[in-house]
């Protein structure tokens, strides 16, 4: 059945079926309704939607369908059900979704979407069935529904002294015909909405309790490791394999692609079979050095033939007639996703079906490349998400999954793949390099009247975002791009793009305020405030929500008033949200360090507070850790870093301590796995060149003239 | 060449380990890393790989009470050295890190968690009443992808008021 008329099988099971169906517009299937059971009530259990069960037992089960990498989702969505079905938190088991599409939608983690994308299906599947509570304990009372009230799990009716828990009228209540509309909730009436809500998983991480994809074990399992080729462009010659097949507790060693599967029955035994392996590779495309994408970078920033993305007034005009030029180049390397928990994935490929389980963020997408392996149809194979050890990007591409599908399909019998370190680190996908062109023109007056940005990606499509700031701030404007392809895999990074041009374009703003004689925050508030009198073009962000946390991190760091200390500013509008910050660097023993970083964020409402505030901290902490540290090199196409040894991730005692303000503006919430990371780049860079005197252009800071001598 | 050399020279053998006060007899490869032996032989499984050479942490456990990085140290090495796994911390998982954990939210993908415990755990015991440089100085030795650190910080402090 196809996804559409299973669809449409699920919506005429409720209708006719005698179970429940919402009647407003759920925007496709998300939260469609579940036909209830008689099995389930039978167990005393009343499904009200896609999302949310209420046991006689006062027990309030919520799904959670979108994979948790960290960002927290396990616990908002759930709290979003849980505020407008006025539940008792403590009552509230949440449970991570399979994939279903019959059930949900965008069950996808990445480009920090899911909260403004399921904001409303979630408050309406509690509205709804808080709706149908209330009506229950009406019927029972017999009482107008209107005389009754809702509270931590009970509803009440004030006039007689009388109350039910929810449990008690669960079944009552889920045979109920669904309202076609639903009031929700009046924010100022948020009661969970706002507050810290602790991780939902958090005594299951203290305990070491299994929850991983690693962690994942089925009786007669196997172990499987994938030997790679070593460099990008080389590819499978021929393998030798008749010492590893003998080595203790190897089962098998197969081959696909240009990859060679060792297969056993322990981690160990598996990794020191592999070592035995004899492989001959050839060369399939270009073995691509840093070295080389120097050149390139250059010899394209100049020769390439650029896609032009947005162009507002006279360029040329502007750069003849201006008073001063301010040209900058910036480059930031390749960088590993490196979450911490290594590609891993479960496959069992049956002859009349598949079943995937482990950490991925786009389950849809597993599933579709089983498939198309196995050619079993998609509503043969299902997908479980585990919770996940980061993903950062990574875990959006399918080639540990494809791996497990091949090694069991080939092997038949049910398989887990396990990468090493140096697999994780040395086996793709990375966050491409990139570099940047910018040029400034200044009139007398020191105001920006020209801008253009030139980017060179690889595999990138369009290193720039043409219509973020300054675009509609400048009258005469060029972005444009070029982009050189690479056999080396790259996919979205957290922040995709944003990570390294907010970086390259915030820092470089602080080069044309100082030409311009401006302080650095004043020359951007002017900007916008030009923009909002006289936009030149389309201006695709919210001014005022832009100026608001330029105004608030202006405010809470002091900024300009703190003696001895160096501050840097930086300011992004992205994934919907928007992030100011400072970063202050102070002289320890006469060298410069990174103290402080202060964040104004407007991500509008902030939906859970504990995981919001950390998202915040970790987004800066993550940026700050890659800006400085963040390097991975090639040489020959093999990447020249391959653990933790060679490639730096930040630690406890290089991290600014982070402080963190939101906006409250009541405006519909986005997301914040990703915005609070781009800015953070210039914030430190800026505050460097304060302490230093010397410009960051080029990451991993480290690396930088301001650092020799500093480790 | 060298790999089959080392190849030749591991060999099975029979160990009896105790971990979290339970006697395990195993029979593996005498070079096999105390992780594995855990994770895959025994089925303790809270204990995570993160890099294979004790450069991260996550693996953290204790060995007759001190932190040790199982990924790196063979089971022939444990001898009859007492292994402590996060699963073993405490009866009921009420360890003053483990509380503190879940008191100040710790977590986002949690998947260090288990070693930034473990090594605390370790610490405090050698020093109950550690100053903030103390505890920045032991921790680095854990990565966090996550950037958790602050409230690993943070924990540290709270278990180490609450502890006498």
């Amino acid at each position: 059945m196809t996804t559409s008329s299973r669809r449409e099988f699920m919506k005429a099971a409720a209708l006719t079926g005698g179970g429940l169906f919402l009647g407003f517009n759920w925007n496709h299937a998300e939260a469609s309704p579940v036909v209830v059971s008689g099995e389930n009530i039978a167990n005393g259990l009343a499904d009200f939607n896609s999302y949310l069960s209420i046991g006689t037992d006062n027990s309030i089960t919520i799904v959670s369908p979108n994979p948790e990498i960290g960002q927290g989702i396990k616990t908002a969505f759930p709290l979003v059900v849980a505020e407008e079905l006025d539940a008792d938190w403590s009552k509230v088991k949440t449970v991570q979704g399979a994939l279903d599409n019959s059930k949900f939608e965008r069950q996808v983690t990445g480009g920090s979407g899911a909260v403004p994308h399921s904001w409303d299906r979630l408050r309406k599947a509690g509205a709804t069935a808080r709706y149908l509570l209330i009506g229950a304990a009406a019927k029972q009372w017999k009482v107008p529904a209107s005389e009754c009230t809702t509270d931590t799990g009970k509803v009440f009716h004030k006039a007689s002294g009388r109350s039910l828990p929810y449990g008690d009228l669960a079944i009552a209540a889920s045979k109920l015909e669904a309202p076609k509309e639903v009031t929700l909730k009046d924010p100022k009436d948020f009661k969970l909405i706002g507050t810290e809500v602790a991780n939902v998983d958090n005594h299951n991480i203290a305990t070491g309790k299994p929850m991983f994809g690693i962690d994942f074990h089925r009786d007669g399992m196997l172990i499987a490791q994938i030997q790679r080729p070593k460099a990008f462009g080389l590819k499978l010659k021929s393998v030798d394999a008749v010492a590893a097949k003998k080595m203790p507790g190897i089962v098998d060693v197969v081959t696909f692609e240009n990859s060679v599967a060792v297969v056993g029955k322990s981690t160990w035994e598996v990794k020191k079979a592999r070592e035995v392996l004899n492989i001959e590779y050839e060369k399939g495309a270009d073995l691509e050095s840093s070295a080389d994408h120097d050149r390139i970078f250059k010899d394209l920033l100049v020769n390439g033939q650029p896609k032009v993305h947005r162009k507002e007034g006279d360029i040329q005009a502007a750069f003849e007639e201006a008073d001063k030029i301010i040209t900058a180049e910036y480059q930031c390397p390749f960088l590993a996703h490196s979450p911490l928990e290594p590609m891993n994935f479960f496959a069992h490929v049956r002859a009349d079906g598949v079943e995937l389980i482990g950490p991925t963020q786009t389950p849809d997408r597993a599933r579709g490349e089983a498939s198309k392996i196995t050619g079993i149809p998609a509503d043969k194979i299902t997908v479980e998400m585990t919770r996940q050890g980061g993903g950062f990007g990574r875990r959006l591409a399918a080639d540990y999954v494809r791996e497990a599908v091949f090694v069991s399909k080939l092997v038949k019998a049910p398989v887990k793949v396990i990468w090493t370190r140096e697999d994780d680190m040395t086996g793709g996908t990375y966050r491409p390099a990139v570099r940047y062109r910018f040029e400034a023109a200044l009139n007398r007056a020191g105001d920006m009247v020209g801008y253009k940005l030139r980017g060179v990606g690889m595999n990138a499509g369009n290193p720039t975002r043409e219509d973020n700031f300054p675009s509609g701030a400048v009258p005469n404007l060029l972005i444009d791009s070029v982009d050189h392809p690479s056999p080396i895999t790259t996919g979205p990074w957290r922040a995709p793009i944003t990570n390294f041009l907010a970086y390259a374009e915030q820092a470089f703003l602080d080069e044309v305020a100082e030409a311009a004689g401006k302080d650095p925050v004043q020359f951007r508030i002017e900007l916008l405030e030009n923009a909002k009198a006289k936009p030149y073009g389309e201006v695709k962000y919210d001014i005022d929500r832009m100026l608001a946390v330029i105004r608030l991190a202006a405010e809470k760091s002091q900024w300009g008033k703190k003696k001895g200390v160096h501050q840097g500013f930086s300011v992004y509008f992205s994934h919907r949200s928007y992030v100011a910050q400072v970063g202050e660097v102070v002289a320890v023993s006469g060298a410069p360090v990174l103290k402080n970083v202060i964040a104004a964020v407007d991500c509008g409402i902030v939906v859970n507070k504990g995981g919001s505030l950390q998202q915040v901290r970790g987004g800066v902490v993550d940026g700050t850790g890659h800006a400085m540290y963040g390097n991975l090199t090639f040489k020959d196409g093999a990447p020249q870093q391959n653990n933790f040894d060679g490639f730096r991730i930040i630690r406890m005692n290089e991290i600014p301590e982070v402080d963190v303000h939101f906006v409250d503006n009541g405006i519909a919430p986005t997301g914040l796995g990703e915005p609070a990371l781009p800015p953070t780049g210039a914030a430190v860079a800026n505050a460097f060149y304060k302490a230093t005197g010397k410009r960051l252009r080029n990451q991993p800071f480290i690396l930088e003239e301001a650092f020799k001598g500093i480790s | 060449m060298l790999n089959e050399f080392k190849q030749k020279f591991s060999k099975m053998a029979k160990y009896n380990l105790t971990v979290n006060k339970k006697s395990y007899p195993v029979e593996v490869a005498d070079d096999t890393p105390l992780l594995w032996v855990l994770r895959d032989s025994i089925g303790l499984l809270g204990t995570k790989f993160g890099c294979g050479m004790a450069q991260c942490g996550a693996c953290t456990v204790h060995l007759d009470g001190t932190a040790v990085r199982s990924c790196v140290l063979p089971v022939s090495a444990v001898g009859n050295a007492e292994v402590t796994t996060i699963e073993g911390l405490s009866e009921k998982g009420d360890h003053p890190l483990q509380e503190a954990w879940c008191e100040v939210d710790v977590a986002q993908c949690g998947y260090c968690q288990a070693g930034q415990i473990m090594t605390a755990a370790a610490f405090l015991k050698d020093n109950p009443k550690p100053t903030e440089q103390e505890i920045v100085d032991t921790m680095s030795g854990n990565i966090c992808r996550c950037g958790t650190y602050h409230r690993i910080r943070e924990a540290i402090q709270v278990a180490a008021s609450k502890t006498h």
